[in-house]
C-alpha cells in the first residue's frame, strides 16, 4: 500500500527550486502589495466598525426613547386624537410594574437662562430621574457623580453638566462644588460628564446640556409632564416585551389601546443598531473583497511564474518521471514553491501593514470628528485569520494549476531530443 | 565470444536458466493528430530473455523510439500485449507504471538527461530516493555504482563539470541503481566521440557479461554489429531478427 512521503516532496522542493532573483522579487512584491491592500482595507473597516459602534453606544446601548403623542384608535368609548402625556410619578410605577428592566427614566426639557458671574447664556436644562445617568451613558469625570435618589427625594439644587457646557460656563475653573444660577436660582455642580463620541441623539447633544433632579425641576418650573421616557431592558431581545408591558401599564392608566402605535413615537436603538451593524459588516465585506481581488492579481503573478518554471523544467520533470517519480512528487514541490512565494510575500505585506497602522495610530486627529469617526485602522484576530486563509488559498491555487500542467507532461516526448 | 554457442543453450551467458523478460505480442501504437492517424507500430512481436544483449535498429521514423517508449513504460500501447516478467503491463495505471519504471527499467539516453543542478551523487541517488531506499543504503549503493563506472572521484561534481563520456557513465550508474530487469539505452553513444562511445559500449558489454539484460536502440549499423542479437524495425514492423 502506498504511503504519502511529505519528506520526499520537501527534499525534491529544496533540490529543484532555483530562485531567479528579479522574477522572484517581482512576484513576492505583488503578493506583498496585495496583502497590504487587503489588510489595510480590512483594518480600516474594523476601525470604522469599532468607532461607529462605540459612537452609536455613546447615547447608551439597548434602549428605547419614547415621545408622547396622540391616540389614533378609539378605546372604550374614548375618541381618537387625544394627547397622552405621562407624568413624573409614572416612572416609579413603570419601574415597579415592568419586569426585566435595568431602569426607566423620565425627562423634561426646557430652555432657561444660566448665569455665572459675567456669563449669561440660554441653555437646555433637563430634569431627569436618577437612573438616567446609567442608561444614557452619562459617565462622571473623576471626582464627580451623577444625580442620585436622595437628590431627587430631597429636591436638591444640584446639577450634572455636559463637558462642553461646563467649559462654557466655568472656563478653566474646576466646576465641581461651584455654584451657578438657573433662572436666578443657585445650583451646585456635583459632576461633569466625561467626553464621549455620540452619533445618535435627540433633543441636542448631551455635552451641551445641564441635568438636574426631575423633582427639583418640577419645583422650580412647575412642569411635571414628561417630554421623554427612556427604557432599557436587561437583554436587548427583551425590548419588545418591555415596550408592550409599558403600553399595558400606561394604557390602563391613561385610557388608550395598548396596541395603538401612535401614542408613543419610539426609537428602538436595538433595532437601529442592528441595522448599523449589518451595514458596517456589509462595508467590511465589500472592502475585504476589493482587497482580496488585489491579492488575486498577485496570485495570478505567482501562477504565471510557476507556469514559466514548469516550462523551464519540462525536461527535468520528464527525467524524474522516467526514474519513477509518482505524480504527487512532481506536483508537490511545484505547489510548495508557489505557496512559499505567496507566504513570503504575505509575510512582507503583514509587516508593511503593521508598520503603516503603527504610523497612522500616532498621527493625532485632534478634534476633527470625521477623522475620529473614521477611527483608527485596527488589526484583529479575525482579520489575521481571514488574510491567512485567503493567502493560503491563493498560494495553493497559484501552484496547483501549473503543477497540473507539470503532471500532464509526457516523459516520452521530452526525453529523446535535445 | 561464443555467441553462436550461447544461442542454442538453455542457459544464458552466466549460466542462469533462460527466462522471458520481455514478451511482446501484436503490439501496435497509433497517434491521432486530429487530421491524420499515424501508425507508428503496426504489430510488433518480440521475445527477449534475461541476460540477452539486443540491438534494436532501424532508420529514423521506423518506430524504434516508439517501441522503446512502450518497453520503457513511458507510454502505453494502442493494442496488443506487453508482458514484463510475466506481468501484463499494458493494463496498468500511471502510478503503477511509475513504479515499474523505478524498479524494473534503467534508462540511458542519447543526451544523458542528468539533472544539471545536482551532483553526480545526487543524480544516481534519485531512483533510490523514489524507490524509498533508506539513507545509509542509498549512500552505500551510490558509492558502489560510481566506483563501478570509474567515477568515484567525481561524486560531488555537477554534470556541467563532466565530459560527455563521464556524464553517460553517471547515467549508467543511475540506470543500475535499482537493479532493474532491463537496461534500456537509446542511442547511448550518439552524443559521444568515437573513443568515449567505444568505452561506453565496452561498459555495456561488461554489464551484459555480468548477467544484465541490455537493449540498445540505435540507427548505427556498426554499433549494432557489436551486439550478439540484432532486431531491425522498419515501418512499424520487425523486419529482421538475428535470433530467428
Amino acid at each position: 500500500m502506498y504511503k504519502p512521503r511529505p519528506g520526499l516532496v520537501l527534499h525534491l522542493f529544496l533540490s529543484s527550486s532555483r530562485v531567479q532573483k528579479k522574477r522572484a522579487f517581482l512576484t513576492v512584491a505583488s503578493i506583498a502589495w496585495g496583502t497590504l491592500a487587503l489588510l489595510l482595507l480590512l483594518a480600516f473597516g474594523e476601525g470604522l466598525k469599532i468607532s461607529i459602534s462605540t459612537a452609536s453606544h455613546g447615547m447608551g446601548s439597548n434602549l428605547a426613547v419614547l415621545w408622547p403623542g396622540t391616540t389614533s384608535l378609539t378605546w372604550q368609548g374614548l375618541p381618537a386624537g387625544r394627547p397622552i402625556q405621562p407624568r413624573i410619578e409614572d416612572v416609579a410605577l413603570l419601574r415597579e410594574r415592568i419586569p426585566n428592566l435595568v431602569d426607566v427614566s423620565g425627562e423634561i426639557h426646557q430652555w432657561n437662562t444660566v448665569t455665572r458671574g459675567d456669563i449669561t447664556t440660554s441653555e437646555r436644562i433637563k430634569g431627569v430621574t436618577h437612573g438616567f445617568g446609567e442608561i444614557r451613558n452619562h459617565i462622571p469625570a473623576p471626582g464627580g457623580r451623577f444625580l442620585n435618589p436622595m437628590d431627587e427625594q430631597l429636591r436638591r439644587r444640584v446639577a450634572f453638566l455636559g463637558n462642553k457646557i461646563a467649559e462654557k460656563i466655568f472656563g478653566k475653573v474646576n466646576p465641581l462644588g461651584q455654584q451657578f444660577f438657573i433662572d436666578k436660582v443657585p445650583y451646585t455642580v456635583i459632576g461633569v460628564m466625561m467626553p464621549k463620541v455620540s452619533m445618535g441623539n435627540y433633543n441636542g447633544m448631551d455635552e451641551d446640556q445641564i441635568a438636574i433632579p426631575i423633582t427639583t425641576f418640577k419645583a422650580q418650573f412647575g412642569n411635571e409632564k414628561l417630554g421623554n421616557l427612556v427604557v432599557k431592558p436587561e437583554q436587548p431581545e427583551q425590548m419588545e416585551t418591555v415596550l408592550k408591558e409599558l403600553n399595558n401599564v400606561l394604557g390602563s392608566r391613561y385610557g388608550y389601546n395598548p396596541e395603538d402605535k401612535r401614542v408613543f413615537g419610539t426609537w428602538n436603538t436595538v433595532e437601529t443598531f442592528k441595522v448599523t451593524r449589518n451595514m458596517l459588516t456589509g462595508i467590511q465585506i465589500f472592502l475585504g473583497i476589493i482587497g482580496a481581488l488585489t491579492l488575486v492579481i498577485g496570485g495570478v503573478g505567482v501562477a504565471n511564474i510557476m507556469y514559466a518554471v514548469v516550462k523551464e523544467r519540462t525536461k527535468e520533470i520528464g527525467i524524474k518521471m522516467a526514474m519513477g517519480a509518482r505524480r504527487e512528487w512532481i506536483t508537490g514541490p511545484i505547489v510548495l514553491e508557489g505557496l512559499v512565494y505567496t507566504l513570503i510575500g504575505g509575510a512582507a505585506g503583514v509587516l508593511m501593514a503593521v508598520a503603516v497602522i503603527f504610523i497612522l495610530d500616532r498621527i493625532p486627529t485632534g478634534d476633527n470628528e470625521a477623522l475620529n469617526l473614521l477611527g483608527k485602522p485596527t488589526l484583529s484576530l479575525s482579520i489575521g485569520l481571514i488574510s491567512a486563509a485567503v493567502l493560503g488559498l491563493i498560494g495553493i491555487t497559484a501552484g496547483y494549476f501549473p503543477a497540473r500542467r507539470a503532471a500532464s507532461i509526457n516523459p516520452a516526448e521530452t526525453l529523446h531530443y535535445e | 565470444m561464443t555467441l553462436k554457442k550461447l544461442k542454442y543453450t538453455n542457459t544464458d551467458n552466466t549460466g542462469r536458466e533462460k527466462e522471458e523478460v520481455i514478451l511482446i505480442k501484436d503490439l501496435t501504437k497509433s497517434y491521432d493528430t486530429g487530421k491524420v492517424k499515424v501508425e507508428a507500430l503496426k504489430g510488433i512481436n518480440l521475445k527477449i530473455n534475461n541476460g540477452e544483449m539486443v540491438a534494436i535498429t532501424g532508420p529514423s521514423g521506423s518506430g524504434k523510439s516508439t517501441l522503446m517508449n512502450l518497453i520503457g513504460c513511458l507510454d502505453t500501447a494502442t493494442s496488443g500485449s506487453y508482458q514484463l516478467r510475466q506481468e501484463e503491463v499494458s493494463v496498468l495505471n500511471r502510478e503503477k507504471l511509475a513504479e515499474i519504471r523505478n524498479r524494473r527499467i534503467g534508462f540511458i539516453f542519447q543526451s544523458f538527461n542528468l539533472l544539471p543542478q545536482i551532483t553526480s551523487y545526487e543524480n544516481v541517488e534519485m531512483p533510490l530516493l523514489f524507490g524509498g531506499v533508506a539513507k545509509r543504503k542509498r549512500r552505500e549503493r551510490v558509492h558502489e555504482l560510481l566506483e563501478r563506472v570509474g567515477l568515484a572521484d567525481r561524486m560531488e561534481h555537477k554534470p556541467t563539470e563532466l565530459s560527455g563520456g563521464q556524464m553517460q557513465r553517471v547515467a549508467i550508474a543511475r540506470a543500475l541503481a535499482m537493479e532493474p530487469d532491463i537496461i534500456l539505452a537509446d542511442e547511448p553513444t550518439g552524443n559521444l566521440d568515437t573513443s568515449s562511445g567505444g568505452d561506453i559500449m565496452n561498459l555495456f558489454h561488461e554489464l551484459w557479461e555480468q548477467g544484465h539484460t541490455v537493449l540498445v536502440i540505435t540507427h548505427d549499423p556498426a554499433l549494432a554489429r557489436r551486439t550478439p542479437r540484432q532486431v531491425e524495425i522498419r515501418d512499424g514492423l520487425v523486419t529482421m531478427d538475428s535470433e530467428k
